[in-house]
């Protein structure tokens, strides 16, 4: 059981972006991309949630086996993929209540009702967990956020969905010390062997609160070299030149 | 015979395909197909009308005749309109009956499946229930009647309340306002006719329902409510008709009087099929300290133009217009709000949503007037325009004339567009491309909504939610 991406390579327009990328994340994993702006990371987390602006070309990436290319992106998430968002999107006029609300009835067979006692009790819950006031309940998705209670606010989606894979994208960007820590907690709580994470990001720090079980490095669409938690001290004492010239030579 | 052309699903509200269904009836009064002088005099001949009404419709309808198209300022559409092959009454009598059992089987079995009578039971206070040209059923809760609330058909309030209803009748919108209103002032049949008592609060609403049955067929319902000193009611319409392949004309005139103090809201959820042309004038007078307040949802039609309007007579008089609009693919939507300010300290305030799908247009026209020698009047405008996919259109003409010293004005226009972005973002929650779209239309007029009664509020979300699966396909 795993989430893998086999060669992939991906387009935007007449750009190629993803170049041949192979990844896998066993359930259970915490696997964490690190590389520099513009290597293709967050390209690669829309890929894999299904944005339509992006083309892929060659490869596949597969959710416990089953290819997720051509799938539409809410069926995708249906199966157990869930992104957070580096810039979550702002839907005015929508409660975050009736929209987790509504993406929670999308998962029932048709006919069933979600119940809304249980479902209050739960999101309350959860809301807790993260210091996300209940008042918030009530209030536009995203709309007028702080960068923080955005981020807080992805978690708490994710928490509410119980995907079985979940993509961080630059989660701890824009975070102060005490919002990474909340962020951090509620990620680790979630933790467990029903459930695999990719974490990208491209600073150290987040990692020291998610430690990951395996790190990767991307470089220009690749993983180029992958090493447990010491490769992610290693890049942020050293920065990425090495990398890029040792796997030049390899090349 | 039965002419069912599609089944529906009795369990959802007010959606398109619940209207679109229609029985074989046969009329027996028909003034045929065309507009002429006979054709009025028929029209008075079957409702038994007084001498000044003979002379009042003949007057609106030469009037109707010098009149031009307004198509300089308005769609060119409207030339599609052929007055010649219109059929401008149709009923089977004029006396609405008093109990669902003696309305004519085919007409009660479309307000049952339209769920009219189980609304009454439910929440309503009084129902009046027309098709085609007159009212069907017409009744109001005997606690209600008691309190001296008149709620009848308009034929009725002026065949049995002439005193009322002589004085007030085409006072608030003279026939030769526009050509719709001269048009409906001569041929005008069935409408409401309301009086509320001094001080008399009706508590639960006063619903009519207008249905069109025929093709070919023009339904010019007139309207009239007067709420006396510190009264105040709700009144409440719905509308369909079955889709037709030709065009088909509504043209109301509804007029509204409310008196010192009282209150009087009227709510619209239009939900026309696609060829109608809706084609209607509305118009309140608020006097001293009086509110008048257009819930207005315009969902379907081929064109609609309508600009309720509050002309505030008395000092602290208030006017208010909230109005959504659905324009759908091939559909125009030409909405908006009239508040003319004639009194000291007058208030009114404007709130328009228009949505635009597909190939839908929507236009908001607004006029607010505040005279140069009036003082301490406020008026408050916000249109807000939402643009699905890049054919829509919208255009917006506000004309706001406040002159003198004192008086505030407030004008907030925007137009936005619900992003890929924000689609992907939904479908990435597991919520599909066409509930994503339903969600942000409804997050879009949510706090309008709110303000509708709960259970209008309701069918309109999932008569946006239908609409907007339509449209994703």
């Amino acid at each position: 059981m795993s989430l893998a991406i086999q060669n992939l390579h991906a387009n935007i327009g007449d750009k190629e972006i993803l170049k041949g990328l192979n990844l896998e994340i066993p359930k259970g994993e915490v696997h964490a991309i690190m590389g520099k702006n513009g290597s293709g990371k967050s390209t690669l987390a829309k890929i894999m949630a299904g944005h339509p602006a992006y083309e892929v070309t060659a490869g596949d990436v597969q959710l416990d086996g089953t290819t997720l290319l051509g799938i539409e992106p809410d069926v995708r998430s249906r199966m157990g993929l869930f992104l957070a968002f580096q810039y979550p999107m702002e839907i005015p006029g929508v409660t975050i209540a009736n929209f987790l609300r509504a993406a929670q009835q999308a998962r029932l067979v048709e006919g069933e009702e979600l119940e809304a006692v249980a479902y209050y009790k739960d999101l309350y819950a959860k809301m807790d967990a993260l210091k996300i006031d209940r008042a918030f309940t009530s209030r536009s998705v995203n709309e007028g956020f702080s960068g923080g209670e955005k981020k807080r606010c992805e978690i708490l989606q994710m928490a509410m969905l119980n995907p079985s894979y979940a993509v961080l994208d630059e989660t701890d960007s824009g975070l102060d010390i005490d919002a990474l820590k909340i962020v951090s907690d509620g990620v680790n709580a979630l933790r467990g062997p029903d459930r695999g994470f990719l974490v990208i990001t491209h600073y150290q720090r987040l990692l020291d609160y998610i430690v990951p079980d395996v790190v990767h490095v991307m470089v220009d669409g690749r993983i180029v070299m992958s090493g447990d938690k010491d490769l992610a001290l290693k890049l942020e004492a050293e920065g990425y030149d090495w990398v890029e010239k040792e796997t030049a030579v390899a090349a | 015979m039965n002419t069912d052309t599609k089944p529906v699903k009795p369990e959802i509200g007010i959606d398109r395909s619940v209207g679109d269904f229609r029985y074989d009836v046969d009329y027996e009064y028909d003034a045929g197909i065309g507009l002429s002088e006979k054709t009025i005099e028929y029209i008075s001949n079957v409702k038994d009308d007084p001498d000044w009404v003979r002379r009042f419709r003949l007057a609106a309808y030469r009037k109707f005749q010098d009149m031009p198209m307004p198509t300089h300022w308005a769609s060119d559409d409207l030339e599609n309109i052929v007055f010649d092959n219109i059929r401008y009454y149709l009923s089977q009598g004029t006396e609405a009956k008093r109990s669902w059992d003696d309305v004519p089987e085919a007409m009660k079995k479309t307000f049952e499946r339209l769920g009219i009578p189980e609304q009454e039971r439910k929440f309503l206070a009084g129902v009046e229930a027309q098709f085609d040209s007159e009212a069907a059923y017409s009744n109001i809760k005997a606690a209600v009647g008691e309190q001296g609330v008149i709620f009848v058909g308009s034929g009725e309030g002026l065949a049995k309340h002439p005193e009322i209803f002589r004085k007030w009748f085409g006072k608030v919108i003279p026939t030769g306002d526009n050509k719709f209103s001269a048009l409906n002032s001569a041929v005008f049949s069935g409408g409401s006719f309301i009086y509320v008592p001094p001080g008399v609060k009706v508590t639960h609403p006063l619903q009519a329902y207008f249905r069109i049955n025929a093709e070919n067929f023009g339904q010019f319902e007139r309207t009239l409510i007067i709420a006396d000193e510190g009264s105040e009611v709700m009144y409440m319409e719905g509308c369909t008709a079955p889709k037709f392949e030709t065009a088909t004309l509504h043209s109301a005139v509804v007029e509204l009087v409310a008196m010192k103090g009282a209150k009087i809201q009227y709510v619209t959820v239009q939900n026309w099929s696609a060829n109608i042309f809706n084609l209607v004038t509305k118009r309140g007078l608020a006097h001293e300290e009086a509110e008048i307040k257009w819930i207005d949802c315009n969902i379907g039609s081929r064109l609609t133009m309508k600009y309720p309007g509050v002309i505030m007579k008395g000092r602290k008089a208030r006017g208010e217009v909230i109005s959504i609009a659905l324009a759908s693919d091939g559909q125009h939507q030409d909405t908006g709000a009239k508040m003319i300010h004639a009194a000291d300290e007058t208030t009114s305030n404007i709130v328009s949503k228009s949505i635009s799908v597909g190939t839908g247009r929507s236009t908001y026209r607004g006029l607010v007037h505040v005279p140069k020698h009036l003082k301490g009047c406020k008026n408050n405008t916000e249109c807000d325009a939402l643009l699905i996919n890049s054919h829509s259109r919208t255009d917006t003409y506000p004309a706001i004339s406040v002159r003198g010293q004192g008086n505030a004005c407030q004008h907030e226009a925007s137009v936005s567009q619900i992003s890929e972005e924000q689609i992907f973002y939904m479908q990435q929650r597991g919520i599909s491309k066409a509930a994503a779209m339903s969600l942000s239309v409804n997050g879009f007029v949510n706090d309008l909504v709110q303000q509708f009664p709960m259970e209008y509020s309701v069918e309109l979300k999932r008569l946006i939610e239908l609409e907007m699966e339509g449209s994703v396909g």
